[in-house]
Parts: structure tokens; sequence; C-alpha cells
């Protein structure tokens, strides 16, 4: 698993240069800022024009050629957006949904993943099996069937995790079979020894788990943590579907929702999409380690 | 603490387990289950296993059966029509059309990611001045989500007041509808979704890169080869394995593109964007319309283009992908 991808890269061949003895024209710095200035340019001005407009009236929003540097910095775009639409709410329901999602993730996957990796019993290959057919089914073969579920479950039995209430953002992704395999294969990777002389003292096998596996399984935590995350929070079909009542509407589906009631009101659009991006960015950046570790590992133990 | 005690007993026991049997028990396979294992293994599984089971294993058996079915939400009774969801498939022409748009937009896209993805990788994967910086701005595509992008650049492609358009009009490019023409649509979101996974693949090439050890590079270098030459049959080569990884993923997520279409032209202008994940929400859940039948006969029908997908490309990686062993 690439764990310093962050980290300075290895240094470049310098031989050829020496060897080939070739005349080139020298540059103060590297010809490769040339390339990768340009590049990272067209990478971030999607978000500086969404921040620049964010901060501009809409008159000189609506300006053509557009005004470029704003003639002053005007944030009342901000509280007026925050008036036509719950932007604190549907924070807190992302944040709300994204973080119940991510701790029940990892309580059930580890229990299950735990007793698939090390306990024999009746049926373990069988269910592992039936479990791991779903892996490959893309989200839209189980979304009817999901909706019919979650309405018959939010009618009968569970009040909070019905349709329009944001316990049926939790509920479905509480456990995934990713989740489960995933951690599956990181425990079968650990040593069995430890777990085992914990036993013969007599430790609890949920003392094992937690006070011995789950401690050395750290990096594969904050893998799953940080993919659950991301997944749950930028969700948007699933919502969509479920979710009708705007105090329910999480940050993607209430932004949706806003759009479509402000077509036109571009400042006011790009206030709330930069509330919106906001909360996501600081985390990303902050945990941005995790994240990029958990894309990497997805494309190394992925195939 | 408690970790540190326990790799000491665990070290001790371990000697001590060896010595009276001889021989170490393999990982995963601990000696037999008795019962009190059985109760505890199932006690471990059953949360997990029930939420897999409820909303992952039954409503793909449901949605199969869906599939046969004329079912509606309304309607009280479901009778089972045999193939005819799937016969009005072939005879739908919007159908049709939403299979061209998913293909022609997969096309594009996936080898359009892999190149951006691929350029910028082998670009970031030396010590320059600054290169947390490059390596930042491209990681921060992967925390946006899809509504997010796709309103900025309806609002980059914006026909009378976009900033696309001011560039194209300075160039001296005529001015361009872009979302709102039926030829530009599909092109103005393979454009705006690249740069939404820009980030995935730089990290994924990254990744990669890393992983090649420097001797190699070094002795082609030494032997005379090329920086290109180098590039082509040492480093492409060994990125294989990734690259193969990113062309069934993104083909993966391509076919099920939804966020983008649904939330910038909702499959149009005239049904120009109409992909298959779009077509079949509006089946299912779009208006009033709530045909859960025909819609779970489409998800098949999608199910089966991405397996048939993905087998075909792990085919045809089998021939050029190179594993390090």
């Amino acid at each position: 698993m690439a764990s310093s991808i962050t980290a300075s890269a290895t240094a470049a061949p310098t031989a050829p240069a020496a060897l080939s003895g070739r005349r080139r024209l020298r540059l103060p710095f590297s010809p490769w800022h040339l390339v990768l200035i340009p590049a990272t340019i067209v990478l971030i001005f999607p978000f500086v024009w969404l921040l620049i407009t964010s901060i501009e009236t809409p008159s000189e929003a609506l300006h053509f050629p557009p005004i470029l540097i704003p003639h002053r910095i005007d944030f009342e775009n901000y509280p007026a957006a925050l008036n036509a639409a719950p932007f604190g709410r549907f924070f807190l329901n992302s944040a709300v949904v994204a973080v119940t999602t991510v701790v029940a993730n990892l309580v059930f996957c580890s229990l299950a993943g735990y007793a698939f990796a090390r306990y024999r019993f009746l049926g373990r290959g069988l269910l592992f099996g039936v479990c791991m057919t779903t892996l490959m089914v893309p989200f839209q073969v189980t979304m009817i069937p999901q909706y019919l579920i979650t309405k018959w479950i939010g009618v009968n039995l569970l009040g909070w995790a019905g349709l329009n209430e944001i316990g049926a953002l939790i509920v479905p992704n509480a456990a995934t079979a990713f989740g489960i395999f995933f951690l599956r294969q990181f425990f079968r990777t650990l040593p069995i020894e430890y777990e085992e002389a914990a036993r013969v003292d007599g430790a609890h096998r949920l003392t094992v788990l937690w006070r011995i596996v789950l401690p050395l399984s750290g990096p594969a935590l904050s893998t799953l943590a940080a993919l659950t995350f991301v997944d749950s929070w930028n969700s948007f079909l699933w919502p969509l579907i479920a979710i009708n009542k705007t105090n329910e509407m999480t940050l993607p589906l209430g932004l949706a929702t806003f759009q479509s009631a402000h077509t036109t009101e571009w400042t006011l659009l790009m206030a709330g999409n930069v509330m919106s991006l906001i909360p996501m960015m600081i985390i990303f950046f902050a945990a941005q380690r995790y994240f990029v570790r958990s894309v990497a590992a997805t494309g190394l133990s992925g195939i | 603490m408690a970790l540190a005690l326990a790799r000491e007993l665990g070290e001790e026991s371990g000697l001590r387990r060896q010595r009276r049997r001889g021989r170490r028990a393999s990982p995963g396979r601990p000696t037999r289950g008795k019962p009190g294992e059985q109760i505890a293994a199932w006690a471990f599984l059953t949360p997990g296993v029930v939420l897999v089971m409820l909303f992952g294993v039954a409503p793909v058996i449901w949605s199969a059966v869906m599939s046969f079915q004329r079912n509606n939400l309304f309607s009280p009774n479901t009778p089972f029509v045999g193939l005819a969801n799937y016969r009005q498939m072939l005879h739908d022409p919007i159908v049709g059309q939403a299979i061209e748009h998913t293909i022609v937009y997969t096309a594009l896209f996936v080898p359009g990611t892999m190149l951006v993805g691929l350029f910028l990788g082998v670009a970031m994967n030396r010590p320059l001045k600054f290169i947390s910086v490059y390596r930042t701005a491209a990681y921060a595509t992967i925390a946006i989500s899809t509504i997010s992008e796709a309103l900025v650049f309806i609002w980059l492609f914006d026909p009378s007041y976009g900033i696309v358009n001011y560039l194209f009009s300075l160039a001296h490019i005529p001015q361009q509808q872009f979302l709102s023409s039926p030829s530009e649509a599909l092109y103005v979101i393979v454009i705006m979704t690249i740069w939404g996974w820009t980030g995935f693949a730089v990290v994924v090439y990254l990744a990669a890169l890393q992983g090649i050890p420097q001797v190699l590079t070094e002795a082609a270098a030494i032997d005379g080869a090329g920086r290109w030459a180098t590039f082509r049959r040492i480093t492409l080569p060994l990125l294989s394995p990734a690259s193969l990884f990113l062309a069934v993923w993104l083909t993966i997520n391509a076919l099920q593109l939804f966020d983008e279409v649904y939330f910038s032209t909702s499959g149009g202008p005239l049904n120009s964007t109409t992909v298959l994940v779009y077509y079949l929400y509006e089946q299912a859940f779009g208006g009033a319309n709530f045909n859960f039948g025909y819609a779970s006969a489409i998800a098949y029908f999608l199910f089966i283009i991405i397996i048939v997908f993905t087998a075909i490309q792990f085919r045809i990686g089998r021939r050029f992908v190179h594993y390090r062993s």
C-alpha cells in the first residue's frame, strides 16, 4: 500500500544529461514547471471562479465580458443563500449521516469480518460467498427494492429509518459487503498468535477483537472510514429517491433543490455551492493522507 | 501497553504451543469450532450479515423477479408477464439512444481520464519545488461532490455569461450553446466528469509510479535508452496493472453516469444526454411513472453490460498487463 504518496518523490534520474553530452537549453528551473503550472491553473480554475462569483454582485456576475476581479468583496450572497435554503441544516444532516454510517460500518464490518476471518462455523464459505455476490452489482439494480424495503420499514418497523427520514440514508449503508470483505482480508494477514495467547489467558472474544486485533488494524480501518465517509457525503441518487422533505436533505440534494429554485441567480448559487463544498474540503485536507491512501488502496488491492 | 503485553504473551505462548504441537496453526484456519465458537461467530456476524442480506442480497433477487412482472407502485397486483419488459426495451427508441449515449460517453471519458491521470502522474512524480502544491490541486477534485462539480461547470459553460464563451470570443471562435445544444451537451458532461475524476486517476498512477524501482529506469538510461524509450518500454509496462484497474473502475462508473446528467441537463436537450441510468431513473421515479418492472429490466440489462465490459477488459488486459512477481 503506497503509504507515502504525499511525501516527496524519489529523485528523477539525472544521469542522461551528463552522459549524452547533448547541449540543451538551461533553464533556471525544471522544465516540468512549464507543464505543471498551466495544468494546475486549469485544475483549480473552477474552484477559483466559483469563489469569485460568490463574492460578486449579481450585475457583476451577469456582465459580459466576465469581470475577473470584482471591484469590491461583497459577502452578502452568503446570508442571502442561507435565508433561501437551510444550508446549516443540510450540513448537519450530511454530518450525522456520514459519521453514523462510518461508525456503523467500522463496528459491523469488523465484527463480521473478524468472524469470517477467524471462526469456523457451519456455512461459513456459503454465507461469505452469498454476501460477496453483491460486490459486483451496481446500485441501480438494488435501488428499487431498497426503496420498497425502506418504505416498509418506515411504516411497520422503525419510523426513523423510513422514507423522508435521514435514518433512511444510514440504515441501508450501515454495513456493506465491501467493508466486510476488506476487513476480513486484512484480519487474515495478522499473526494469529496474539489472539490465541489472549484467548488462552481467558480473554473474552470481544476483548481480543477490541484490545488486540483492532489496534493492529489502524491502516485498514482508516482506509475503510475514509472511503465510507466520501461515499456517504457525496452520495446523490439514493437521497434523491428516499428524501423529499427539505429539512431531511443532505448537502448535495439540498444544493440540487436550491439550484432548481434559483436557476439564474448565479451569485446566490455559487455562495450556496461554496458553503456546501467547504466542510468536505476542510475534512479532506485535514486528513488528506488517509483519503489519498484510501484511493491508492482501492487501486492496488482492487486487481 | 495492552499491545506490548499481548505481543509478549503472544510470542511466549506461540513458542510453547509450537513446541507442544510441533507446528503452527495457519492463520485463518483456527481449530475446529466448538459449540461456543459457533454461537460467538453468529453473534459477531448477525448485524452486518443481516444488513447485507436485507439491502444487498434480497434486492438483487427481488429486482430480478420484478423485471418479469408488470409492477407499478400503485397497482395492487403484480402479474408475471414473462419477457415482456425485455421485449419492450428492444422496441423502445429511447433505450437505443440511451445505449448509444452511454457508450459514446464511456469511450471518451475513460481514455480521457486515464491520459490526463497518466500525464499528470508522470509529471508530478519528481522532487520539484512546490510539488505538494501541484499534487494538492489535483487531489482537491476527489473531495468535490458531483453536484457541486456540475453546478460550477454549468456556470463556466453558461451560453450567455460563461467564461468559456468569453475565452472563445478572445480566440475568435463563435459562441456556443454548450449544455443547451443537442450536439454539444454530452461532450461538456465528458469534460466536467474528466475534471472531477482527475484527482482519483492521479493518485492511482502516482502510487503505481512510486512502486517502480528506480534501478530499472536507471539501468535503461545507462544502456543508452532515451527518456521516451525508457518511458515507453519500462515505465508504461510496469504501470499496466494500474492502467487495467483504472480502465475497469472508470468504465464501471461511466456506465452508471447519472448525477451530472440529472443535474445539468435532465437528459436533454432532445434526449441528447439521456444515458441508461438516467432513463431507468425516469422510468422508476421520474414524474409519476413508477414503472418498477420496466426499470428493473433496464437495470439488469445495465448489469449485464457492466459484466461483459469488465470481462472483455480483463481478457484484453491479460495480454498486455505485466505483473512483477
